[in-house]
């Protein structure tokens, strides 16, 4: 069999670490090439007056773009915080020794985590006409929260349930074992530690609700309540540029890469702790 | 103390033909027994035998499948007990510490006597510091678990539990998850507590801890109280053939010839219901 091995180098003339390091080159080689073509083909004052151009960015700062910020973090905390509370609710009661708890549970996380988010708003957005004399506190700010609040509690419920149960069976034992009755354990000693647990898929859940606020322009908002996406959108559409838009995609960018940071931070953190 | 000095003494806690299974497998089989105020008693006993059940039973971590179980005259068995008030007066101190990670050593100490006992936090901090001080932590009220070594959690533990003010405490293996190097300190602590007077039923491999300490010794196997007496008698002098077995692999562990003979002695116990990993331990 030594033969064989031997033979090897022979028949193909390049040791494996030589192979790897041409593949190498030839990756690079492709990449330069695509950025030089890029480069000649594009037509850079096209793209800049499209995408960057200067007065549009004037434009767009000056007018409502602070306020469509301040709309997109508000309609995003609301829902974050409903679902957040909404969430925990029906992750205890999917851990609930009573059954009808835990069937309630499972039907309400698996209709919601099963429906686009829009379908919901559009839904929500339409209660007010089907029932008249309906109305929803807040709106359309409420009917933004409740809506996208109902979905997101589906998945965080799911999430929180999981954080819940990685808490070690001993933690309840020490707790219930100085006294504490059940109830004073879970809020005391497991959701506390249940919650260091699932911050970070949290916030991947604020970030995904960050980008579904997006969603609140099916309610045919009205200046005032414009969030970034609908702002962007509208100005682009007027000016035939596409420049709002790219400066309202900038801002979520502002808002979801810290987070995505912070994110990978605590987890890395989590890891080394474990 | 001697046995006849114990049997005038208040009887604190009354076990009368305990059982408890887990499915098919019965592993406590009919227990029988009392605790008097101010005894130390040690559980010995092979893996797998039912201690830690046992003393799960007492404070229904455990709930028992027969027989009774008196504290302080109350039947916790009994389905209408309130046993968070019976638990608040028996510290438990378990084999993995158990501390909460997210408090620190001060908190750990706080909680219990602020939930349960509704003492103010000031009474329940200056209780905790004086319980930190007797297992040697004062310096660390302010450390969180993580940032202690296994003796040092396990002696919070011991404070934790003592700062409930009970009247009775339950240890399950308190020095099993330790490093070697750090049993000692925890044993010290015990042995304090032990001297002052504190009632202790302590689950333990620890044979020379538990032939200088304790009051009364109990030999567990096979779901039974095999053999019980004063530690001279039933580690210096045992009776039954399987507590001579057991003492003798414990106090010469590396005796040749003997590999295996616990797996077999283990399986013989548990035919109906191999324990899962092997430990013959409860908790995963
Ligand atoms: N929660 C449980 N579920 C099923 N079996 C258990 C449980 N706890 C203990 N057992 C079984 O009971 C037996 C006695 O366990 P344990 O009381 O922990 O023994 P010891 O503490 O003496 O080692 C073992 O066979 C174990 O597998
Ligand atoms: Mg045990």
């Amino acid at each position: 069999m030594s033969t064989v091995t031997a033979d090897r180098p022979a028949r193909t003339g390049m040791s494996p670490r030589k192979r790897a390091q041409r593949m190498r080159m030839i990756q690079y080689v492709v990449l330069a090439a695509v950025l030089l073509v890029i480069l000649f083909v594009a037509d850079w004052p096209q793209i800049q007056k499209v995408f960057f151009r200067p007065d549009m960015i004037e434009a767009t700062l000056k007018q409502g773009l602070p306020n469509a910020l301040k709309n997109t973090i508000v309609y995003t905390i609301g829902a974050f915080v409903f679902g957040l509370v909404n969430g925990t609710i029906l992750a205890l009661m999917r851990l609930s020794s009573v059954a009808p708890y835990r069937w309630l549970s499972t039907i309400y996380i698996e209709f919601f985590r099963g429906l686009p988010a829009i379908v919901v708003l559009i839904a929500f957005g339409l209660l007010p006409l089907a029932f008249p004399g309906m109305l929803i506190p807040f709106d359309p700010y409420g009917t933004v929260w409740l809506a996208l609040g109902l979905v997101a509690s589906a998945y965080m419920a799911e999430t929180i349930r999981a954080g819940i149960q990685a808490v070690p069976k001993g933690q309840i034992e020490a707790a219930r074992s100085l006294g504490m009755p059940a109830g004073t354990a879970t809020r005391k000693i497991v959701l506390p530690q249940a919650f260091r647990i699932v911050t970070p898929p949290l916030t991947n859940e604020l970030i995904l609700l960050v980008k579904d606020s997006s969603l609140a322009y099916i309610l045919g908002l009205s200046g005032a309540a414009f969030e970034l996406t609908k702002y962007g959108r509208d100005l682009a559409n007027t000016n035939a540029n596409l420049t709002p838009l790219v400066i309202a995609g900038f801002c979520y960018l502002l808002i979801t890469l810290p987070l995505s940071i912070i994110v990978r931070r605590m987890e890395a953190r989590q890891k080394k702790e474990r | 103390m001697s046995a006849s000095q114990l049997a005038n003494r208040e009887v604190v806690v009354d076990v009368v033909d305990l059982k408890k299974s887990f499915g098919d497998n019965e592993v406590l089989k009919g227990i029988s027994g009392q605790i008097h105020r101010g005894e130390v008693i040690c559980v010995i006993g092979p893996s797998g035998s039912g201690k830690s059940t046992l003393l799960r039973c007492l404070n229904l971590l455990e709930q028992p499948t027969g027989g009774n179980v008196f504290v302080e005259g109350v039947e916790v068995t009994d389905p209408d007990c309130d046993i968070d008030k019976v638990r608040a007066d028996m510290g438990m101190v378990f084999q993995q510490f158990n501390l909460f990670p997210h408090l620190t050593v001060l908190e750990n100490c706080t909680i219990g006597q602020m939930v349960v006992r509704k003492r103010s936090k000031s009474d329940a901090e200056a209780k905790a510091r004086e319980n930190l001080l007797r297992v040697g932590l004062a310096d660390k009220e302010g450390a969180y678990p993580g940032q202690l070594s296994g003796g040092q959690q396990q002696r919070v533990a011991i404070a934790r539990a003592l700062s409930m003010d009970p009247e009775l405490m339950l240890f399950d293996e308190p020095t099993s998850a330790l490093d070697p190097e750090l049993v000692g300190d925890v044993l010290s602590v015990m042995r304090k507590l032990a001297s002052e007077g504190m009632t202790m039923f302590v689950v333990t491999h620890e044979m020379a801890f538990a032939r200088d300490v304790a009051d009364r010794v109990i030999f567990m196997d096979g779901g039974y109280i095999v053999e019980e007496g004063a530690p001279d008698q039933v580690i210096g002098n045992p009776q039954h053939q399987r507590t001579k077995t057991f003492l003798d692999r414990v106090l010469n562990p590396t005796k040749v010839g003997q590999i295996g003979a616990e797996d077999e002695a283990h399986a013989a116990r548990h035919q109906s219901v191999p324990d899962a990993d092997g430990d013959g331990d409860s908790r995963p």
